[in-house]
């Protein structure tokens, strides 16, 4: 593996870029490996990354039906943040924050983490009080939060709607200054890189079709190339979840719903930080080659279908509009989805499963992006001890038997209203 | 566009319609005091890739309340039924009375 540096680019380029290594093996399946994690998404290859880099475990199969970085990682909005408010999500959101400041120069990869700043836009004094709460819990766990007002915001942010006419009058914010974007795909090249060095293998275009059981206990899986031993399985397959826990017999306090994104044309730069609409549920950046990223809300039914529907379309337009009035001038270009496993109270669920061999990884819905590096960090800490780590020791499955959800918007078991 | 086939409207566009989600679930007796069955009443589902039950209410037209079987990857609706001839039943017919 070529260690990259500005010396191996001068290098390279006077070779004429001939010389450039693969960046990870495209490796066959083995018989069998200590660790299998299915799913090559962030969480996945995060995963094996960790499980290599802190737990020393090296042998270990990332399996993906697809290619990596195909699902929602290579889907969503890359907004990384981590103004969380309740105890249990908090620190391990600050944790991930913390790894995304130093993951480019770990991995030795440019992920383009981009700490341009997030607002949470209020629109009433009640959100106004409810934001200040929120700022507060957060500098109370040491982490950065800034309130706004109307006026810091018409500086900071011009091109938002402050007229008399605004549908939804701006009142001021919640500032994280360190919250921001990545570079997505990065993120899954990068920790594929790093885990493939460490000797993980990659093992793409292999979709995990069900189980190998010895006495009750899962030691392997099917796959569409055969069937793979392992001492231990970990499933980190975003909108999926469901259906791989129910392949192992499990049923999940999760729904699967699709979101979707969109993309207008090229501008020039307009907005530099991320803005998140708080009337309704809808946000805006704009990325480096100038289009406009926005997202909203679910499409509003179960669904495993990687495509949305115009109505949303239509809602975030609406949305867009009332907030950005300029948007109403550009064309939107591109809009896709993902699938999302929407867990009941909007929060993840990691630990081992009932099934001795199985660890379960999901939950994540539309915020999971963010968390990749503290995912793995924790899963593999997880995977590797048989015991959760200090930060994902709240995300245990048998938290809603026992009324410890963690319902950081309060809504409920909806998870299409989440 | 997702479409439905309201019993007594017609066929429409899904937004008349407000969604409530898995209709396979049963509901336990008011007076049933057991936390497992509530617990996977209440925060479990069957999730399924593939044939759904579901309630949608005609909110925006007659509001009667439908049961639909619905495939979760192709979106094709396969049978809408008035949710009362499905069988769903009102909270109290359910409470024991001690
Ligand atoms: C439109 C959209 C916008 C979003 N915006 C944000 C955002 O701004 N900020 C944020 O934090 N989060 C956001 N998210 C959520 C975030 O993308 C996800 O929570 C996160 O990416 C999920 O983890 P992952 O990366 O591991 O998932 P994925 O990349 O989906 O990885 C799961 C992988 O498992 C594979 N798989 C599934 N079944 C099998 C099988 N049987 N065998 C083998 N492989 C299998 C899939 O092919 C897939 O590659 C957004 C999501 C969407 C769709
Ligand atoms: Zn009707």
């Amino acid at each position: 593996m070529t260690h990259y540096s500005a010396f191996s680019l001068f290098k390279q380029a006077l070779g004429g870029n001939k010389g450039w290594s693969r960046a990870w093996r495209d490796a066959t399946p083995k018989p069998s490996y200590d660790v299998i994690i299915i799913g090559g998404g962030g969480h996945g290859l995060a995963t094996a990354y960790y499980l290599a880099k802190n737990h020393g475990i090296t042998n270990v199969a990332v399996i993906e039906k697809g290619y990596i970085g195909g699902g929602n990682t290579g889907r969503n909005t890359t907004i990384v943040r981590s103004n969380y408010m309740i105890d249990g999500n908090t620190n391990f959101y600050e944790h991930s924050l913390k790894l995304w400041e130093g993951m480019s120069r770990d991995l030795n990869f440019n992920v383009m983490y981009s700490p341009r700043g997030q607002i949470n836009l209020a629109h009433s004094p009640a959100q106004m009080d409810a934001a200040a709460r929120r700022g507060n819990i957060m500098r109370m766990n040491g982490i950065d939060a800034e309130l706004l007002s109307r006026e810091d915001l018409k500086k900071r942010i011009p091109i938002l709607d402050y007229s008399d006419t605004a549908r939804f009058p701006i009142m001021g914010g919640l500032w994280q200054s360190r919250a921001g974007t990545a570079r997505h795909d990065a993120v899954a090249w990068g920790y594929a890189r790093g885990a493939s060095d460490r000797g993980v293998d990659i093992i793409q275009g292999c979709e995990v079709t069900g189980y190998l059981w010895d006495r009750g206990r899962i030691v392997g899986v099917e796959t569409t190339r055969g069937e793979i031993k392992a001492k231990k399985v970990g499933m980190a397959v975003a909108g999926h979840t469901s259906h791989m826990a129910r392949k192992a017999g499990l049923t999940l306090p999760i729904e699967t719903h699709i979101l979707q994104a969109f993309v207008t044309e090229a501008i020039k730069p307009v907005i530099d930080c991320v803005v998140s609409f708080g009337a309704v549920h809808f946000y805006i950046s704009q990325s480096d080659k100038g289009g406009l990223v926005m997202g909203g809300d679910l499409d509003g039914h179960n669904s495993y279908g990687q495509r949305g529907d115009l109505p949303i379309v239509e809602e975030g337009m609406a949305a867009a509009k009332a907030l950005v009035p300029l948007v109403s001038r550009l064309q939107l270009v591109r809009h896709w989805a993902g699938v999302m496993d929407m867990s009941m109270d909007g929060s993840p669920i990691m630990c081992k499963s009932p099934v001795e061999g199985l660890y379960i990884n999901g939950g994540w819905c539309y915020g999971g992006f963010k968390a990749t590096p503290a995912s793995g960090w924790c899963y593999a800490h997880t995977i590797a001890n048989d015991a959760p780590h200090k930060l994902n020791e709240k995300f245990t499955l048998d938290r809603f038997r026992r009324g410890y959800q963690l319902d950081e918007k309060g809504m409920g078991p909806t998870p299409w209203a989440h | 566009m997702l479409r439905i086939a309201c019993p007594y409207c017609g066929e429409r566009d899904y937004i008349e319609f407000l969604y409530a989600g898995d209709a396979a679930r049963e509901m336990p007796a008011l007076s049933d005091t057991d936390i497992d069955r509530w617990t996977d009443f209440v925060f479990f589902r069957d999730d399924p890739k593939g044939e759904h039950a579901e309630y949608w209410q005609h909110q925006h037209g007659c509001r009667q309340w439908l049961k639909v079987i619905r495939d979760t990857v192709t979106h094709r609706v396969i049978s809408v039924t008035p949710a009362i001839e499905a069988g769903l039943q009102a909270d109290e017919d359910k409470v024991e009375v001690a």
